[in-house]
């Protein structure tokens, strides 16, 4: 995969010719309805009804998407100074300013090292194991079907089979190497559900590096099978027991160890959070998702897919599979974040739908906050997704009405964490089951025949422990 | 006056912080009800709690006689060949009354610029002793509202500057202007921004500049010295150098790398330069001192002292007590 690193210069430099190969560009074809290529019956299905409930506010504003979506086109993202609109930048203390600017260039300038791109595309290729299917969801698609036998073709992106069992290893993979040009041994980690601090653990081992995972003792708790993994793989696990304990904890407790340690230590971050360059770097890294997506839709379809639908905690699996179809119009995004016990109580992690602009670890976007811009205590039945903020690249991308962002609460979660266990054989992560769970309000909505590609960004081993505390199985 | 601690009384005069900050913060949501627009309306909310503290006269405000702006007083004391001593302490830390009388006590014990810490959730700019600190300050119900009311009381009474110390977040929440201007009728006369580094300050200084607030910027051992270069150009009051990488907090030992930075820093520049991050003990700031240093900023060894009373009284005691040993052990 030559692409799997490169500048954003570069990716929006070849838009045109990707937009060339697959369908005409049709100006801001954001509804399925008027995209199809291949409608069958949509008569049965009345335009109105084929939205949920969220996407009622983003068709209000499609016009200004329209435009939007033509700037987008032709834009940075992020642009020099780290932005997405108004998001991202690099609000962090001093002393890190530098490493960041290293990690920056360092980034670039290895965007075209062939030999830098080739060790990296072996690694993934023969390590991680990817490329990772594009499984049609036989099963679960005849579950989605209407009386009449309509309805759209569920496809998994699965992420879950990669080395590690999640998509977080694309990402540490190549960190690891950025690391390791940086001429650093020493690498750090925050860590949530524990699957960003294994594949960190696991890259640590196979490349010879000093690894310190940082991790909330509450999620250690909840995360007791990935922790020994991490101890197994040869990392220190440093519990976290300040604020609530959970990965925004682990994730300040990460910085003030790299602001001590600036000169001999990378700080592999998770997610497309952060300070700049973090964002862009990791969905960089991740963007591989959807760049094999598009490949294999045009093999198995020969076209695109109609809709993406992936978790949204940080929003790395999400941006990895997004990236790829921003500058496509006519294929509609969603994110889906954790609604807890409902995005009305006080109990959720639902970022995006229910928090206000703020600046937290490092950068600028939606974030859980009071009147007085203190954090609040976010919740999720899955660690993965437990966190206050958000990237800020999935600000961006909401407010200027290119990606939808939805939530379900842990009980739907739950719901379909069994459903799709019996459906399809599949376990998946607590994490990707709020994709899937969002599948229940999708479908009944959707078209005859629209291809529908959800990310399934992990297996759900680790989490049977935290689900056997609720299912009757 | 409601943030007094009568010296008689074992208890907390009138000033009930609890009362205090939840009427601040339902009149802050009233206000931002009413008025969809300006979601914050700070010197409503100013005004409210003013309004709900008894009657006291409006002390004379010795506008910019008793009370210089932190670069006059650094000059000043440069020109006297005198080392600023600045202390830092946590707003709320256990409660605004005991910051009131804290503030109070360090201006007669002789500091010469007072950094006061705006609690945050969040400060990971920060060792232990101040995340432990802020985390009880939080607790105690401390709100920006809060602490700005208090300071609008106590700051006509002190003869030295307050410099507010607070991560961004709070700063965005309340919006720049707002807060730029709440600040300064608080009688605040500087801040710092440990999250908000040079090239991002742009909005913040020219909100704080409407408000002659002077935003000190701080430059690291990490550094680079071209950055260095337009980091003490742009920084006000004076220029905060940060002596190790790292974290607030106390250390056995100052860095010699010290010496050859504040020599670094002051090849560049005339405006004064205050060290800070792991200062402690009277040896320290002697040797800093001697190293031509303009001010020594000390903070998880104050905050450690106030925190550790059994008391807030016995807590304010040993605080003054080694603000006494700091201050005299420099020139």
């Amino acid at each position: 995969m030559a692409a799997a690193i490169g500048s954003p210069s570069r990716a929006a430099a070849s838009a045109p010719s990707r937009a060339a190969a697959g369908t005409a560009p049709s100006r801001a074809v954001l509804r399925v309805a008027s995209a199809g290529p291949s409608p069958r019956r949509r008569g049965a299905v009345a335009a109105a009804a084929m939205q949920p409930a969220k996407a009622v506010a983003a068709e209000a504003s499609t016009a200004a998407a329209e435009l939007n979506g033509a700037a987008v086109a032709g834009m940075a993202r992020p642009d020099a100074m780290g932005r997405f609109g108004k998001f991202g930048g690099k609000y962090v203390p001093e002393t890190l300013m530098h490493a960041l600017t290293e990690l920056e260039s360092a980034f670039h300038a290895l965007a075209t090292d062939e030999e830098f791109q080739k060790e990296l595309d072996g690694i993934l290729k023969d390590y991680v194991g990817r490329e990772s299917p594009l499984y049609f969801a036989e099963r679960l698609t005849e579950h989605y079907k209407r009386a009449d036998g309509t309805g759209p073709l569920i496809y998994l992106k699965r992420e879950d089979l990669n080395h590690t069992g999640a998509h977080k290893i694309n990402n540490a993979v190549a960190q690891a190497l950025l690391a390791k040009r940086l001429g650093k041994q020493r690498i750090i980690a925050e860590t949530g559900a524990g699957q960003h601090g294994v594949a960190t653990a696991t890259v640590c081992a196979r490349f010879g590096l000093q690894c310190i995972i940082y991790m909330g003792a509450q999620d250690m708790e909840r995360q007791a099978l990935n922790v020994f993994r991490m101890r197994l793989l040869g990392a220190e696990v440093r519990p976290v027991h300040s604020g609530t304990a959970t990965l925004k904890d682990a994730t300040s407790e990460a910085i003030r160890d790299w602001v001590t340690n600036v000169e001999t230590t990378h700080y592999i971050l998770g997610s497309v959070a952060g300070p700049h360059p973090y964002p862009m770097m990791v969905r960089e890294f991740h963007k591989v998702i959807g760049q094999e997506t598009r490949r294999q839709a045009m093999d198995k379809w020969g076209g695109k897919p109609d809709v993406l639908v992936a978790c949204v905690g940080g929003g790395s699996n999400a941006m990895g599979l997004f990236h790829e179809f921003v500058d496509d119009q006519d294929v509609r995004l969603i994110g889906v974040e954790a609604a807890g016990h409902g995005v009305d109580t006080d109990k959720h992690a639902a970022t995006l739908t229910k928090g206000e602009v703020g600046v937290l670890h490092g950068s600028m976007s939606y974030l859980l906050q009071d009147d007085d811009g203190q954090v609040i205590e976010p919740h999720s039945i899955s660690a993965g997704l437990d966190y206050p903020g958000v990237g800020p690249e999935h600000s961006f991308l909401k407010d200027i009405g290119r990606a939808e962002y939805d939530s379900v609460t842990d009980q739907e979660a739950l719901d379909a964490f069994k459903r799709v266990s019996r459906l399809e054989g599949i376990i998946p992560a607590l994490e990707t089951s709020h994709a899937l769970a969002y599948l229940e309000k999708l479908c009944p909505t959707l078209p005859d025949g629209v291809r529908v590609v959800v990310n399934c960004s992990g297996r759900g081993d680790k989490d049977v422990h935290t689900a056997s505390k609720y299912l009757e199985v | 006056m409601a943030f007094a601690i009568k010296p008689a009384s074992t208890s907390h005069s009138t000033f009930s912080p609890a009362v205090h900050q939840s009427s601040s913060s339902l009149s802050r949501r009233a206000a931002a009800a009413k008025m969809p627009a300006g979601r914050r309306k700070a010197p409503a909310v100013v005004r409210a709690v003013a309004a709900a503290a008894p009657p006291a006269p409006a002390p004379a405000r010795p506008a910019g006689k008793r009370c210089l702006s932190v670069s006059q007083t650094m000059s000043r004391l440069k020109a006297q060949g005198k080392t600023a001593f600045i202390p830092y302490i946590t707003a709320g830390d256990p409660d605004l009354a005991t910051t009131a009388e804290a503030l109070r006590l360090l201006d007669a014990c002789g500091a010469d610029v007072i950094e006061l810490g705006v609690p945050c959730s969040d400060p990971y700019a920060d060792g232990p002793v101040i995340q432990a600190s802020t985390a009880r300050a939080l607790a105690s119900g401390t709100t920006p509202d809060g602490v700005l009311a208090m300071l609008k009381e106590v700051t006509p009474e002190l003869s030295c500057p307050v410099v507010l110390f607070s991560y961004f977040n709070p700063v965005v929440r309340w919006g720049l202007a707002d807060f730029a201007a709440a600040a300064k009728e608080a009688g605040v006369h500087g801040l710092i921004v440990p999250d908000l580094p040079y090239a991002a300050t742009c909005a913040l200084r020219s909100e704080a500049m409407k408000n002659n607030l002077e935003l000190v910027l701080l430059t690291t051992p990490a550094t680079p010295e071209e950055r260095m270069k337009e980091i003490t150009r742009a920084s006000e009051g004076f220029i905060y150098l940060v002596s190790v990488n790292g974290v607030t907090g106390p250390r056995a030992n100052v860095s010699t790398r010290v010496e050859s930075l504040i020599q670094e820093v002051k090849q560049v520049t005339d405006k004064p330069v205050a060290v800070g991050f792991g200062i402690s003990k009277p040896e320290h700031v002697k040797q800093i001192a001697e190293w031509g240093a303009d001010g020594v900023i000390i903070g998880s060894a104050m905050v450690r002292q106030l925190g550790e009373g059994v008391s807030p009284q016995e807590g304010l005691k040993r605080l003054e007590d080694y603000a006494r040993s700091m201050k005299n052990a420099l020139p």
